[in-house]
């Protein structure tokens, strides 16, 4: 068979049931091949749509999400939705046209340097030079992408490669001298947490999106139940524990809660489990949990004493390691009361500064929208968002009951994430309730994707919070700049959502009022189709709390009423 | 503090690149790399001598290990090793001091491979240090230009550092 038959036969037996991609040049043998194949591919509208849509499939599902591009430029609009991948540790193969090899280095028409280019934002990449190696690549590829820490990996093809003929035989197993994802670690580490868990008084745990990877949030649940101990999430772990379990404090750092925060700067062991310690948790770093020991729970050694110095540490699957915690600490006389009263002192922080904004008569708030949205939709089905307050709203007032409930770009901030990603996740889930909340900056970005949407007629409701800025950068300029908004608004030649979403063939809807903003959401979720909702939400509102970028976490600007 | 890393890595096209560019985008401190052929046709041993304290080069170490096509790291600053540089330095030589050069060549047990009638090419292999020394005396003849291999750097006991658990 041909190199791309290959390929496509590859794809078969690793289980792929759906590709994003956008055909061009040096990949129309690959395409002419998955012209006979089963797979579904869906062609988006521009390949940042393809990488986001396989990345929005894989967040959606776990599973690892595959795209296709062509070589050059085609490549490198993969590039955002790689590196949007890379930071969130999200499953994923992106195959890549390269021009034939003979003209490889001679700056050949839509020739780029793939591998080099995304060396930095993959997990692994591979140019494939032999035919030969076509099987055994694609095999590494998928076992690479999934397994320890999971990551995007591109395999660049030329397309020469792709019309050589090979004996197609698919490797049964994978053999890499320098990748051993190691699944359980060392006992004695569990060990040394568990006594050190059972000696504290105020312990905290503090969990990141590798929970949601490893599957783990049923064993984190069970922990933090069996010993009373309270939990603060970073953005990417948000639907690992219901938002409303009594033991949930809420996202925590530069937009967390203050319970959350305090709790943060106030225990006296913070356990880390499956997350990275990123700047906007931490806030200042030398001041982040000040009375605390700090232990770590990660899969990746190099997560270790990246961002700050943890004094326990244990390595591994968390889907090996919470058990294996709950199973040591099971030696301990453990008396789960002496947690009460640091429990009760949480709880009092959560009761006395709760989320909360001044609400409006008038005018939309858009905290109003979330908390609409959650209702009206009774909380069902799986939230997408792009970057900016919308996000960050979502992530305070959207109530999330599972895990892979939310997706977001929490790593990279990606604005134009979020059309993409929901296509990826309504394909994976059909008859689930897929819900974007995006804002009138971000949605411009991937916009195009409507067309995709519509083609497949996705049941997307598509919330624009729309204040005709860039509400967060106006934020950080009202804050922080004088209020000088320096080009972030768009005022003069500000876009038609209705008419817009009319124009791809969707179901166009606006509110400008509170009244019309319960009406429009619950007709859009009577819609068996792609809305858009244009929904006008008042400009000037703050995302608070808000620790500035530099503080420490009990330095928070609180907002509301008060 | 320094160490001297031994990184071995699958000999795959780009792999050298996938270091060096992880070193730079982690914004280590490198103070030489090198890289050759080894024992095995598919590996490369690269040595890498970084500066910095220990939670640095557990940065690096951990990093580094994450690279597919790395197969092991060993710190050799940990372990009794023979660390080596080579260098070629071409320096100024007439008549009336190459005589004065050829002695100091023979202090250093270093070798001259090269002669013309302005400048000789003196060849040294040997720690860094000895190197530096000799850099310094034949500075006062005027170096024309060299060139330093790195160091590389193998441990003294028996068995291969590939082979340890």
């Amino acid at each position: 068979m041909t190199g791309a038959q290959a390929v496509v036969a590859c794809l078969e037996k690793e289980g792929v049931e759906l590709i994003f991609g956008y055909p061009g040049g040096v990949v129309l043998p690959l395409y002419d091949a998955l012209y006979d194949s089963s797979i579904r591919h869906v062609l988006t509208r521009h390949e940042q749509g393809a990488a986001h849509g396989a990345d929005g499939y894989a967040r959606a599902t776990g599973k690892v999400g595959v795209c296709f591009a062509t070589s050059g430029p085609g490549a490198t609009n993969l590039i955002t939705g790689i590196a949007t991948a890379n930071m969130d540790s999200v499953p994923m193969v992106c195959i890549t046209g390269q021009v034939v090899m003979p003209v490889i280095g001679k700056d050949s028409f839509q020739e780029a340097d793939i591998t080099g280019i995304t060396a930095p934002i993959t997990k692994h990449n591979y140019l494939v030079k032999n035919p030969a190696d076509l099987p055994r690549i694609l095999k590494e590829a998928f076992y690479i992408a999934r397994t320890g820490r999971p990551g995007p990996v591109v395999v660049d093809i030329p397309k020469d490669i792709f019309t050589a003929t090979i004996d197609f035989v698919y490797p049964e197993e994978v053999k890499l001298r320098g990748y051993k994802p190691l699944f359980a670690g060392q006992a004695e580490q569990v060990d040394a947490l568990a006594e050190a868990l059972s000696k504290a008084s105020k312990p905290l745990l503090f969990i990141g999106g590798g929970v949601i990877s490893a599957g783990a949030s049923a064993d984190l649940v069970r922990l933090a139940e069996t010993y009373e101990i309270p939990v603060i999430s970073s953005l990417m772990a948000l639907g690992a524990m219901p938002t409303d379990h009594r033991l949930h404090l809420g996202m925590v750092g530069m937009h967390g809660t203050v319970a959350a925060n305090l709790a943060v700067m106030n225990c006296d062991l913070l356990i880390g489990v499956g997350a990275r310690f990123d700047d906007r948790v931490t806030g200042k770093i030398t001041h982040f949990a000040p009375n605390a020991r700090i232990a770590h729970l990660d899969i990746d050694p190099a997560e270790i004493d990246k961002n700050v110095r943890t004094h326990l540490r244990v390595i591994g699957d968390l889907a090996w390691s919470l058990p294996t915690l709950q199973q040591s600490l099971a030696r301990y006389d453990f008396v789960v009361e002496k947690h009460t009263a640091w429990l009760n002192q949480v709880v009092q922080w959560q009761t006395d500064s709760p989320l909360t904004y001044q609400a409006s008569e008038t005018v939309i708030k858009p905290q109003l929208v979330i908390q609409e949205l959650n209702r009206l939709s009774e909380g069902r089905g799986l939230v997408v968002t792009d970057v900016g307050q919308h996000q960050m709203w979502t992530a305070q007032y959207h109530r999330f009951s599972r895990p892979r409930t939310l997706l977001t770009s929490g790593g990279l901030g990606t604005m134009g994430f979020g059309l993409p990603a929901a296509i990826g996740a309504q394909l994976a889930f059909p008859d689930e309730l897929v819900t974007l909340i995006s804002g009138d900056g971000s949605i411009m970005m991937n916009i195009q994707e409507l067309a995709t949407i519509v083609e497949h007629q996705l049941p997307i409701k598509v919330a624009i919070l729309n204040n005709n800025a860039l509400g967060m950068v106006q934020q950080w300029q009202r804050m922080f700049f004088n209020q000088r908004y320096s080009h972030s608004s768009f005022g003069v030649g500000a876009s038609d959502y209705v008419k817009i979403a009319e124009a791809f063939g969707a179901t166009g809807l606006r509110a400008t009022t509170p009244g019309e903003l319960t009406e429009v959401i619950t007709q859009a979720l009577a819609i068996n189709g792609p809305v858009v909702m244009d929904i006008h939400v008042c400009a000037e509102e703050n995302v608070l709390p808000m620790v500035p970028a530099g503080a420490s976490l009990d330095q928070m600007i609180e907002g509301g009423v008060g | 503090m320094r160490h001297t890393l031994a990184v071995l890595v699958e000999n795959h096209p780009g792999v050298l690149v996938h270091v060096a560019g992880l070193i730079a985008r982690r914004a280590f401190n490198i103070e030489s790399i090198s890289a050759g052929h080894t024992e095995e046709p598919d590996m490369t041993r690269i040595t890498i001598v970084v500066e910095g304290d220990d939670r640095d080069l557990n940065q690096v170490v951990n990093q580094l290990s994450k690279l597919v096509d790395v197969i092991k790291i060993i710190d050799l600053t940990q372990e009794p090793s023979i660390e080596r540089d080579m260098a070629l330095i071409k320096v100024k030589a007439r008549a009336e001091t190459r005589s004065h050069i050829v002695d100091i060549v023979e202090i250093f047990r270093a070798k001259i491979v090269d002669v013309n009638r302005e400048t000789m090419v003196i060849e040294l292999t040997g720690e860094e240090s000895k190197i530096d020394a000799l850099c310094e005396v034949l500075q006062d003849y005027g170096i024309v230009e060299m060139v330093r291999t790195g160091k590389i750097a193998l441990a003294r006991r028996p068995g291969a550092a590939k082979d340890d658990e």
